[in-house]
């Protein structure tokens, strides 16, 4: 099957000849860009679909992700400006290893909505500094970045249970990290008097409906005299299905006058 | 829409290039800076309370 010389033709001349369109039977002008329709309306629609689809993922990951990022950066501030506010007047002093001997007093009772108290975990990086307000209303508090006191709780200083509650994504993600608590990490709440330490003891997963965690004694292996603060937070992750809670013992405290508690000194920027 | 958007510029295509990637930088800017703030507020937000119900 060799062809012979004369027939063996170019690429180049085959392309040619197929331009040519002689034998394809198709009578239409081959199409030039020009003289298609510019704009379609079927196309217009796809594009303003796809253009809707993108924005969409752009809102989740700005909500999600991104704004958690620069809400914690802002509430940083905020706190290091509330903490310096509180300590103006006091002598600065250096940072304080040991907590008071003395009972810490018992902090003053918010109205609603009113930021009272600051947490600081430093399990959750040294730049954790997020506001605390009173009340646990979703638009007045806990999407304006607060965590929330339950009302029906008691206040820090006080035998019994100091109960708050955050979101774990968005609005500043306050409780992202609850899950990574280990037992023995400190949690401090900063009022105008000073700090109050609590020991993480123990995670706990309940039903949406599990208010016995807000007990004065949240856990019924734990003392009856003593103070506890709790944690709340949604579970899993971008669900409500479940309630992760944090348990935390009160075991110190250390006056404004005595500076700032040596493991956040660097967080609150005070002293 | 885009096509159109595409042949609507001036210029050869870096300089269309370079003006749609300006448009889009601004346009996400206007997004972020007040677009998904106001939208936010219509999203179910997750509750992370717990309670009697």
């Amino acid at each position: 099957m060799t062809l012979g010389h004369g027939e063996v033709m170019t690429r180049r001349e085959a392309r040619a000849a197929q331009t040519s369109g002689a034998p394809t039977g198709d009578s239409t002008p081959p199409r030039s860009p020009r003289e298609r329709p510019r704009v379609s309306p079927i196309g217009v629609l796809g594009e303003l679909f796809i253009t809707a689809g993108v924005v969409v993922l752009l809102f989740i990951g700005w909500q999600q992700w991104f704004n958690d990022l620069v809400v914690g950066q802002q509430l940083h501030q905020e706190g290091i400006a509330q903490s310096q506010q509180w300590s103006a007047g006091t002598p600065d002093v250096a940072p304080a290893v040991e907590p008071s001997p003395d009972p810490p007093p018992v902090a003053a009772r918010a109205g609603l909505t009113e930021r009272f108290a600051w947490l600081i975990v430093p399990r959750f990086g040294d730049d954790y500094f997020r506001p605390i307000a009173e009340g646990t209303s979703t638009t007045t508090v806990l999407n304006r970045n607060n965590l929330g006191h339950y009302p029906d709780t008691t206040m820090p200083g006080e035998e019994g249970n100091f109960a708050i509650a955050a979101h774990r994504k968005a609005y500043g993600g306050n409780l992202e990290h609850i899950g990574e608590l280990r037992a023995g990490d400190h949690i401090y709440v900063e009022t105008p008097a000073g700090w109050y330490r609590y020991s993480f003891r123990n995670l706990e997963y309940v039903q949406p409906s599990g208010v016995g965690v807000l007990n004065a004694v949240p856990q019924t292996q734990l003392a009856a005299d003593a103070q506890y603060i709790t944690l709340t937070s949604c579970n899993p992750f971008f669900s409500t299905a479940e309630r992760i809670i944090a348990y935390g013992v009160f075991d110190g405290w250390f006056p404004r006058e005595g500076g700032a508690p040596d493991e956040i000194a660097d967080t609150v920027r005070v002293g | 829409m885009y096509g159109a958007l595409w042949r609507v510029l001036p210029g050869p295509w870096w300089v269309r290039v370079l003006i749609l990637v300006v448009l889009a930088i601004l346009a996400v800017t206007a997004l972020v800076l007040w677009v998904f703030p106001w939208f936010d507020q219509f999203v179910a937000p997750t509750d992370s309370t717990v309670d009697g119900g």
